[in-house]
């Protein structure tokens, strides 16, 4: 109902705008989704490392096999259908369905499956280390990944590993199949299509690419030839940077959904009738790593008592308590092999008895760098309180997101407030970072977390390079649980908390919902009622 | 003649100079900035080996003499780099988000002068009454209310609450990829494309961007109209021309008026500058793809051939403002020749 005034400037409003178009809902074939895209840097597979554009890749391109919806601790063929092991576990075969095609309607091949693998490796890009740890170099690959005939692919890597881990970097968007020839057709120089790729695609998956216009709208459309068929005709992602724009849009029917609603967004989304909320943990870590080339942090007792000053709760429930839940080990909830147990809780005295312990009883001095974006910042000022309650004080050190990486990755920091996912649907990939650090030098060539803390710990990175290499999955989850439990009382990195992802979308909808960690996030049954 | 036509080169001159030391001052913020520009590209898990092959790439390891040498050149050619978030050549990006931020600081300008400057001029000729005072409410609410607030009340009151405008963005998603982009100012590629429906709804998506900026401007204007208008009409001129019985609108907008324009002119100018500079507000609440919100996001993300090139495109707007009100100074006021 308007009100008097809203009537008059309404009238006004008409009388100065009388040729306004009628401002329609979005059509019943076209899923508009409201976003902040300014993230979105490259859609090569062989390259994109952002959380949206990885996104974006997964309505594009399928991979050889994929998490089993039903169990994800095991994997299903996506375009493989089935695949064979050697008994060394060194020699994998792929052997592909014969009816899948690509966007362009080329049959996807075997010889399509090792040029995207043989290209990640070729092309050395940031997410390339996902499957050159298995040994794969510029010079052996082209003969470790082959196509034997146009169904068989078969792979061989340089060292036993557990066949779990191979396969789920398959499942990571490097291990994306992408046509051939179609890419083949616009390389500049020894670029292989890279250039082109950023901003196409030559995929098999539910949609293809049809524009990207950075900071405006990425567009993507059904893929006709596809295995999945899509259920909505065209999906636009919009640029919406602010988030209570994104929510007046979808309250007004011209987004269909909104991907970055804040608490406070949140909340009167869900009392909206015509609005429901998906959310599902999200694999992102938020914790404090503690540099132990400051010598008060080399001591265990002083990062213990970290550990027990931290509120944790206080934080989850005032600061952030939609988007994060609290967590305390290095593998996310709902991963496999993830240990959920709470063993820190704010525990002043205790604190404080280990400080004095570490011949610390008055406390020191310590800078705490983190990115000045929320919550951040307010996550960075409660911490800076619990510890000023058992004597440490803080010393806050605010900055831009890429500027505390650049201090975190050169070691420069003292206490960071930082955050972590998972590269790929494997323990191994956080327990790598969390734990191996075997050349503590300033050449060190894989600057895991462990390094950039200064910190080596023989025994559990040993384990967890002895996890990598196990064969019995069962016996090897269970070492990472035992792996978790000795990082959380011995490792530089307070635990905190893990990201909930939301969505609110229109009841009009279905078919779409946060996707759970090990599946990724897609609009391949997005449907439209009205 | 030969005097005038020296200072006009002395003026010209200068811009070089001037440009030169804008890119070197931006070219050293850039590579002194505490962010990794390779970071931005490889992200923070790549290995230290695909680390050091991309900052040989992009020539970072050499030493700042030389890669500034190696920019000048190829900004000698025009060539810009490439920006590491669009992938585009900078070049082209700036074609694409400029014209964006021209076509809404343009209207904004017009709109903002044809309700300030009579504003200001009111308030000048009616000094102390109500008018006045009403005057000085609306340029003091345009000064002290946040652009972010108007911003969104704007939203909530037009777009939300009476449904009479648009959302934000550039244009709605019926019209999305239909026009093609010639000149990239929306609303004249879709006059040339005689497309008159994708034209009312660029205007409609224009209208509330526009507004919120030409509420600003038309603030600044009206107030610096009125200090002008105040210190004309207490001048000995106008006394004169009472004197001499002339018609009080005569005296206002010939005599006084007359008089303030060139100021104005250089008001008007750096106002528009500042316009097309990008209001990042603005711009960010109306999703605006501009180059305001270009050169924040590209700063962010540590794109430092972005970063670069839109700031130089910021630099000679001013530079080419400040010429053109410098240039109306010395061809309109006969004391300055």
């Amino acid at each position: 109902m308007l009100s008097r005034r809203e009537l008059l400037a309404a009238s006004a409003a008409a009388a100065v705008l009388p040729a306004l178009p009628a401002f329609a809902a979005t059509p019943r074939e076209v899923l508009v989704v409201g976003q902040q895209l300014d993230g979105l840097i490259s859609l090569d597979p062989a390259e994109c490392f952002e959380v949206i554009g990885r996104e974006v890749l997964s309505n594009i391109y399928d991979q050889l096999v994929e998490p089993d919806p039903a169990n994800p601790n095991k994997l299903r063929g996506l375009l493989a259908e089935k695949w064979d092991i050697s008994s060394d576990g060194t020699t994998f075969t792929f052997h592909l369905r014969g009816d899948a095609k690509f966007a362009s309607g080329r049959p996807v091949t075997a010889d399509d499956a090792a040029f995207s693998l043989q290209r990640v490796i070729k092309l050395n890009k940031g997410p390339a280390f996902i499957l050159s740890q298995f040994g794969f170099t510029k010079d052996n690959v082209e003969s470790a990944i082959a196509a034997t005939d146009p169904h068989t692919l078969v792979v061989k890597v340089s060292k036993q590993v557990a066949p779990t881990l191979v396969l789920y970097c398959l499942t990571a968007d490097v291990g994306s199949v992408v046509d051939r020839a179609e890419v083949m057709a616009h390389v500049e120089g020894d670029d292989l299509g890279n250039l082109w790729m950023k901003t196409h695609s030559a995929g098999s998956n539910a949609f293809a690419l049809q524009s990207w216009k950075a900071s405006e709208s990425v567009m993507l459309t059904a893929n006709p030839n596809a295995l999945i068929k899509a259920k909505t005709r065209r999906v636009i992602l919009k640029h919406i940077s602010d988030p209570s724009a994104q929510l007046l849009e979808l309250q007004k029917g011209d987004i269909d959904i909104a991907r970055d609603l804040t608490a406070e967004q949140l909340r009167t989304a869900e009392k909206d009738a015509k609005l429901r909320l998906s959310t599902a943990p999200q694999g992102n870590l938020v914790y404090v790593g503690m540099n132990v080339a400051k010598p008060e942090l080399a001591k265990p007792e002083v990062r213990q008592a970290i550990k027990w000053a931290i509120d944790y709760d206080g934080i989850q429930q005032h600061i952030t308590p939609y988007t994060h839940i609290v967590h305390q080990s290095f593998l996310p909830e709902g991963f496999p092999g993830a240990l959920n147990n709470r063993p820190f809780k704010r525990d002043v005295a205790k604190a404080k008895a280990l400080l004095a312990q570490a011949g610390l009883a008055d406390g020191f001095e310590v800078t705490l760098d983190h990115a000045s974006i929320q919550p951040n910042a307010d996550i960075a000022q409660a911490i800076q309180a619990n510890l000023a309650d058992v004597g440490i004080k803080v010393s806050l050190v605010a900055g831009e997101s890429r500027q505390v990486f650049t201090r975190t990755r050169a070691r420069q920091h003292q206490l960071a407030l930082l955050g972590w996912g998972p590269d790929y649907f494997d323990p191994h990939t956080n327990a790598e970072a969390f734990n191996v650090n075997p050349d503590n030098t300033e050449k060190a060539n894989n600057r895991t977390l462990a390094w950039r803390a200064s910190w080596q710990d023989t025994d559990l990175s040993d384990r967890t390079l002895a996890a990598a290499r196990e064969l019995d999955p069962a016996k090897r989850m269970a070492e990472y649980e035992s792996i978790q439990k000795d990082a959380q009382q011995r490792s530089p990195f307070a635990m905190m908390l893990q990201t909930k992802q939301y969505a609110a979308i229109r009841k009009v909808v279905s078919g779409f919902e946060i996707a759970p960690l090990y599946a990724r996030i897609n609009y391949i049954h997005a449907a439209k009622s009205a | 003649m030969l005097r005038r036509f020296r200072t006009l080169a002395a003026t010209l001159a200068s811009v070089p100079v001037t440009l030169f030391g804008l890119v070197l001052v931006t070219f050293l913020i850039g590579r002194v900035m505490p962010t990794d520009p390779v970071l931005a590209i490889v992200g923070d898990r790549a290995t230290q080996e695909v680390v050091e092959q991309t900052r040989l790439e992009m020539g970072l390891d050499k030493p700042l003499v030389v890669q500034f040498g190696i920019y000048l050149e190829k900004l000698a050619q025009g060539d810009l780099g490439r920006s590491v978030m669009t992938s585009h050549p900078v070049t082209q990006d700036i074609a694409r988000f400029f014209p964006a931020t021209m076509e809404l600081a343009t209207v904004a300008i017009i709109v903002a002068t044809l309700i300030g400057v009579p504003l200001g001029v009111l308030a000048a000729v009616r000094q102390g009454t109500r008018t006045d005072h009403v005057v000085r409410v609306i340029c003091l609410s345009g000064h002290s209310i946040p652009t972010f607030v108007l911003a969104l009340l704007s939203l909530l009151f037009f777009y939300a609450t009476l449904g009479i405008a648009p959302g934000p963005g550039r244009q709605g998603i019926l019209f999305d990829d239909t026009i093609p982009a010639i000149t990239n100012v929306l609303t004249i590629d879709c006059v040339l494309a005689g497309d008159w429906d994708a034209l009312r709804d660029a205007l409609a998506h224009l209208a509330q961007p526009a507004g919120v900026l030409a509420w600003f401007s038309m603030a600044y204007i009206a107030r610096m109209t009125r200090a002008f208008m105040l210190d004309a009409l207490s001048g000995e001129f106008i006394v004169t021309a009472r004197a001499k019985g002339l018609s009080a609108m005569r005296i206002i907008w010939r005599h006084a008026f007359g008089n303030i324009a060139v100021r104005l002119i250089t008001v008007l100018a750096l106002t528009y500058a500042g316009l097309l500079e990008g209001a990042v507000v603005t711009e960010t609440v109306f999703s605006w793809p501009g180059l305001g919100q270009y050169l924040t996001v590209s700063l962010l993300n540590a794109d430092m051939n972005a970063v670069l090139g839109a700031t130089l495109v910021v630099g000679l707007t001013y530079l080419a403002f400040n010429l053109f009100a410098d240039l109306c100074y010395r061809l309109l006021d006969p004391r300055v020749r």
